[in-house]
């Protein structure tokens, strides 16, 4: 009895010794070395991996931030100011602070302003249907309702409304990552400045048609009349290819656009009610 | 045993309902749109404007660039507008808008019933006149022909096969050609091979045209370099490296092209277009087109003007019924549902479809029961399954090492799927991507 | 003008589905259950209701209650599961049985893998083995119970061949005496309904007239039955050659126990085999190879579905590296 446990333990524990040592030589003769601050910088990275800077993930990040010892053109969107203060710091180097920006979703095509004039019956993918043919509705520009973007997004910030078939942001969720810009075909969604107060103006279309035929298809698109342009006391609005936009940089929030755009097509957001087709859902 | 492509397949139903109703001519309508796309490649450059009068057949723009095609007005008239118009897909596409009066032919166009049999030109001036001629392949991808008759340096081709399968159910338009006008697509084919340098030619028919295969062998007695090949009726036996295959045994290899087996395809209907060009100096600005369907009134088989507006085409086979649900340029398997119906037919039109919702209409996707039908029916050995899920999780590393490139896009796959798995819509964008990923890799 | 339907290319469709596979793999059922019904009577018919109810009814409130998707009992994917699970049971197993198998079969060899297409073990083996393991006396209880329509005299012992054979063996007898024992020992008797058994495997014939309607309406190709069966004839026939006394002959091994019901019904369900034709030939000999040696030299007198459960495991790995000729490629 006695030696067979005896055995028992010999064996196992000596096993169990050998491996340990095996283990021990290879890890020490296989060891690469790594500069420490690259760890230091991950663990203080959001950790979300989504790709936002431009780098394969938080670490392939930091090792860029490291490699380099500087931060230009590195910014973790989702991590924001806060993030990269610490990296920075961790640098020795100086951040840059960045304003922080949202994703804004530029057409209001519900099913109200933009009746169907097809049935799509395949699989609900943006890139499919666009690869296809013009979308559902009579405006070829705007939102195909596929949720693409609703799936690129790795924070549940972007969600399509059944009832409008649009998407709609959670600003609060939203890290301005970039992705769901980029998986959106037609380039409805923009990076904007999140805006004093969240407060935001745009022109909520990218329909280029001529005024007519973009009013034909959807009731609240831009026509490209140049109202908003000539109105804007700051310059920040141009017309091109009978497409209004603002120039978040130089928008200072007045809001006169907002009131002269006669298709509504100009949104204003979070300000305190005044303006009374504004509902941010 | 009957001659047909070595792996996959299938074999949807056989329903030709038109194929019996002889070629009739469309009338002309009151205005054209001729798209400058109607081929694979560059658009082509407008060489007229607004106000121009211009006759049937006379050269309305030019080809910019090797891979482009010519474009001939299909009436006569005044050139009301140049501006984008919606295609059939519903995105606007630059056309050359005309208002009919008349139809006068351009002079140089012989417009005689007689065969033109002695083929008096040379090979270079056979490509230069079907380039001129503005003649593109008719069997769906709109290939410039001349191009495709002009092997690339190093590449020679030793047998032309010329495609008279129409494996799509529906379709008859190439079929009725071969029955109505076997001997002008015999010598389009020998204009070709004389082009190509070839002394062997094919024309593969399946058998469940027996008429076709008749009529055709009847005429090629006298063309004893082209032999007629009968084979057995199975899906996707119109694709090109499948018809290589089920005719002379040869593999298209991998990412290749036909002429690297030493073949050329061309369609039947390609055949009459080279015929008309190189014999009658006729541009290509009409063809044959079948407007069919199990819920409409009729199904006829026309002979149609480029530009034509769709529903103007739909009017003529009575009107359209209650219960149609899709419209398709093409056939049910790989053909082009039709968004916009006021869009105008182009050169490669070979036939409009209308099918019912109980037809067409989606089944709800259930899960894969991982069956391997799919696979089984792939006719490049692909597995379908495995590419739906990689192409979703959006992996292109492993798509490339499950070579999603080679996809046909003939839509076996998802014709056989048990659980209604729209396996082909993301193979077929993830394809496109993957292709991007290798022509953006150095060499 | 109505609206247009568009999608993308193709735009029909071959109207397969997976209920129509699922109601052909029933049909083919139908010949074993009549045989059954008529050999073992009410109990038989007891066990096959009980048991395609249960997995019915485990699927649909797993999925209603538990996953919270839309319950997909239609496709009848369980009720086969159950009726397949039941088919593989003794003929004398109290319904509690059937049911504790049910849940196993669905709860956990199904189910908790995600569902239909998930699982990487086929349910009803999973559900059968767990049987096996845990009431041992009841799952090798052979005896037979009363039936309508068959009066008891020429009922088989109420062994089974294989054990039969196994206890004998055990015991130091040769095959020659064994035989000389048990005289419904027979390849007539096995081919027609007198082998002693689980319900679905008293009669070959019947089982092969489903291997037939399964080939015929395409929903599964030959290609693992007939490679399960030609490795254990191979196997079993070079065994049998160099000992005759020891080692039973290929058309014994074939025609007993539950190597048909399991190389047509069980082996080839699509979710747990392999998708490549190679993939599915691989899968099929090493089946056929476990079975034999279990027969031969392991304690259970049946191996199959072990020898299947085992295959089973090894089926991802063949789906990654066995891959189908592709075309244009030497």
């Amino acid at each position: 009895m006695t030696a067979a446990f005896l055995y028992t333990i010999l064996v196992l524990g000596g096993l169990g010794l050998v491996l340990a040592i095996v283990l021990f030589v290879v890890a020490n003769k296989f060891k690469v070395e790594e500069d420490p601050r690259i760890d230091i910088i991950e663990s203080v990275m959001p950790g979300a991996n989504c790709g936002g800077c431009g780098f394969a993930g938080c670490r392939a990040f930091a090792e860029a931030c490291v490699k380099s010892g500087n931060l230009d053109g590195k910014f973790c969107p989702v991590g924001g100011n806060a993030v990269m203060s610490k990296v920075a710091s961790n640098l020795g180097v100086v951040l840059q602070e960045k304003a922080p920006m949202v994703a804004v979703v530029r057409c209001h095509g519900t099913c109200d302003n933009r009746p169907t004039t097809n049935i799509y019956n395949g699989s609900p993918s943006c890139r499919i249907i666009s690869s296809l043919y013009s979308g559902e509705t009579g405006c070829k520009w705007g939102c195909l309702g596929g949720g693409d973007c609703e799936r690129a997004c790795k924070f549940g910030a972007i969600k399509i409304n059944k009832r409008s078939g649009l998407p709609e942001v959670d600003q609060d969720k939203c890290t301005a990552c970039g992705a769901c810009v980029k998986a959106c075909p037609k380039s409805v969604i923009e990076l904007r400045n999140k805006g004093p107060k969240n407060r935001r103006v745009f022109v909520s279309c990218v329909n280029q048609e001529k005024g007519a035929t973009a009013r034909k298809a959807c009731a609240v698109a831009c026509i490209g009349c140049r109202k908003c342009e000539k109105v804007c006391p700051f310059g920040a609005i141009t017309v091109q290819n009978n497409l209004s936009y603002i120039d978040f940089n130089k928008c200072r929030l007045c809001r006169k656009c907002v009131d002269e755009c006669p298709t509504n097509a100009i949104w204003a957001v979070n300000f305190p009610v005044k303006v009374p087709q504004q509902n941010n859902e | 045993m009957k001659k047909t492509f070595s792996m996959g397949g299938i074999h949807p139903h056989d329903k030709k309902i038109s194929a019996e109703s002889a070629i009739e001519r469309f009338p002309v309508l009151s205005k054209a749109y001729i798209s400058m796309s109607q081929h694979i490649g560059a658009p082509a450059t407008p060489i007229v404007q607004k106000g121009d009068k211009v006759l049937t057949g006379q050269l309305i723009a030019t080809s910019s660039g090797f891979i482009s095609a010519n474009i001939h007005s299909s009436v006569s008239g005044t050139v009301s507008a140049i501006e984008p118009y919606p295609d059939i897909a519903g995105n606007p596409v630059m056309h050359i808008i005309i208002d009919v009066e008349g139809d006068q032919w351009d002079e140089s166009i012989d417009r005689s019933e007689e065969i033109v049999r002695d083929i008096k030109l040379t090979p270079q001036e056979i490509l230069k006149r079907i380039a001129d001629c503005g003649v593109i392949g008719m069997g769906g991808a709109s290939f410039p022909t001349h191009v495709k008759l002009s092997p690339p340096p190093g590449k020679k081709a030793e047998i032309l096969i010329i495609n008279g399968v129409e494996c799509e159910p529906y379709i008859t338009s190439d079929y009725r050609i071969m029955v109505e006008r076997p001997e002008e697509i015999l010598i389009g084919a020998r204009i070709m091979m004389k082009a190509l340098g070839v002394s062997e030619g094919y024309i593969g028919i399946e058998v469940n045209k027996p008429k076709a295969i008749d009529v055709m062998k009847s005429f090629s007695a006298s063309y004893p370099e082209i032999k007629v090949v009968p084979l057995k009726k199975k899906y996707p036996q119109g694709g090109e490296k499948q018809l290589i295959d089920a005719v002379t045994g040869r593999k298209v290899p991998s990412m290749g092209l036909p002429i690297d087996t030493g073949v050329v395809v061309q369609n039947c209907a390609t055949a009459l277009a080279v015929y008309e060009a190189v014999q009658k100096n006729k541009p290509l600005f009409e063809g044959v087109v079948t407007v069919t369907g199990d819920c409409t009134e009729q199904q006829r088989n026309f002979l149609l003007r480029v530009g034509t507006p769709i529903d103007a085409l739909l009017n003529s086979v009575g009107r359209l019924p209650k219960d149609a649900a899709k419209l398709i340029s093409g056939g049910p398997m790989m053909g082009k549902a039709v968004s916009n119906i006021s869009a105008a037919t182009v050169k490669s039109t070979s036939s409009l479809l209308v099918l019912t919702s109980e037809q067409t209409l989606r089944k709800e996707e259930g899960e894969c029961i991982r069956c391997a039908k799919c696979a089984d029916a792939c006719p490049m050995g692909l597995e379908p399954f495995l590419l739906n899920k990689l192409a979703r999780a959006g992996r292109y590393a492993d798509l490339e090492r499950e070579r999603v490139y080679d996809c046909i896009e003939c839509g076996c796959c998802m014709y056989t799927c048990p659980a209604n798995i729209p396996l082909l819509d993301y193979i077929r964008i993830s394809k496109a991507d993957v292709l991007k990923i290798l022509r953006s890799r150095p060499k | 003008m109505r609206k247009l339907l568009v999608s993308p290319a193709p735009h029909i469709h071959g109207n397969e589905s997976t209920r129509k596979i699922m109601r052909d793999v029933l049909i083919a059922l139908s010949p074993s259950l009549v045989v059954s019904l008529y050999f073992f009577g009410v109990s038989a018919i007891e066990l096959v209701l009980v048991g395609a109810l249960a997995c019915v009814s485990v699927e649909y409130v797993i999925q209603k209650y538990l996953m919270k998707v839309k319950p997909t009992i239609n496709d009848l994917s369980a009720a086969v599961t159950g009726v397949l699970l039941a088919l593989n049971l003794p003929p004398s197993a109290p319904w509690w049985v059937m049911l504790i198998g049910s849940v196993v079969a669905i709860g956990v060899a199904k189910m908790s893998f995600g569902g239909l297409g998930h699982n990487i073990f086929n349910p009803a083996l999973v559900g059968r083995v767990f049987l096996l393991i845990s009431f041992p006396a009841i799952m090798t209880d052979w005896s037979i119970p009363d039936s309508w329509f068959r009066d008891g005299v020429d009922a088989a012992s109420g062994a089974t061949p294989l054990s039969l054979i196994k206890e004998g063996l055990s015991s130091g007898m040769t095959l020659e005496q064994i035989q000389a024992q048990n005289p419904n020992l027979s390849y007539m008797h096995m081919l027609f309904f007198k082998t002693g058994g689980s319900v679905g495997e008293v009669s070959a014939i019947a089982l092969i007239l489903g291997f037939i309607y399964l080939l015929v309406r395409k929903v599964i190709r030959p290609h693992i039955t007939l490679s399960i069966l030609v490795t254990i004839a191979v196997v079993s026939g070079i065994f049998s050659l160099c000992d005759p006394q020891q080692f039973t002959d290929p058309a014994f091994n074939i025609l007993t126990g539950g190597v048909l019901i399991g190389s047509i019904f069980m082996a080839t369900d699509y979710v747990t085999s392999p998708m490549s034709t190679r993939g599915m030939v691989i899968y099929g000999v090493g089946i056929g190879f476990i079975t034999v040696m279990i027969r031969y030299f392991g304690s259970y007198p049946e191996g199959i579905s072990f020898a299947i459960l085992i295959m089973n495991s090894f089926v991802p790995l063949l789906n990654k590296y066995v891959k189908p000729k592709r075309f244009g490629r030497r």
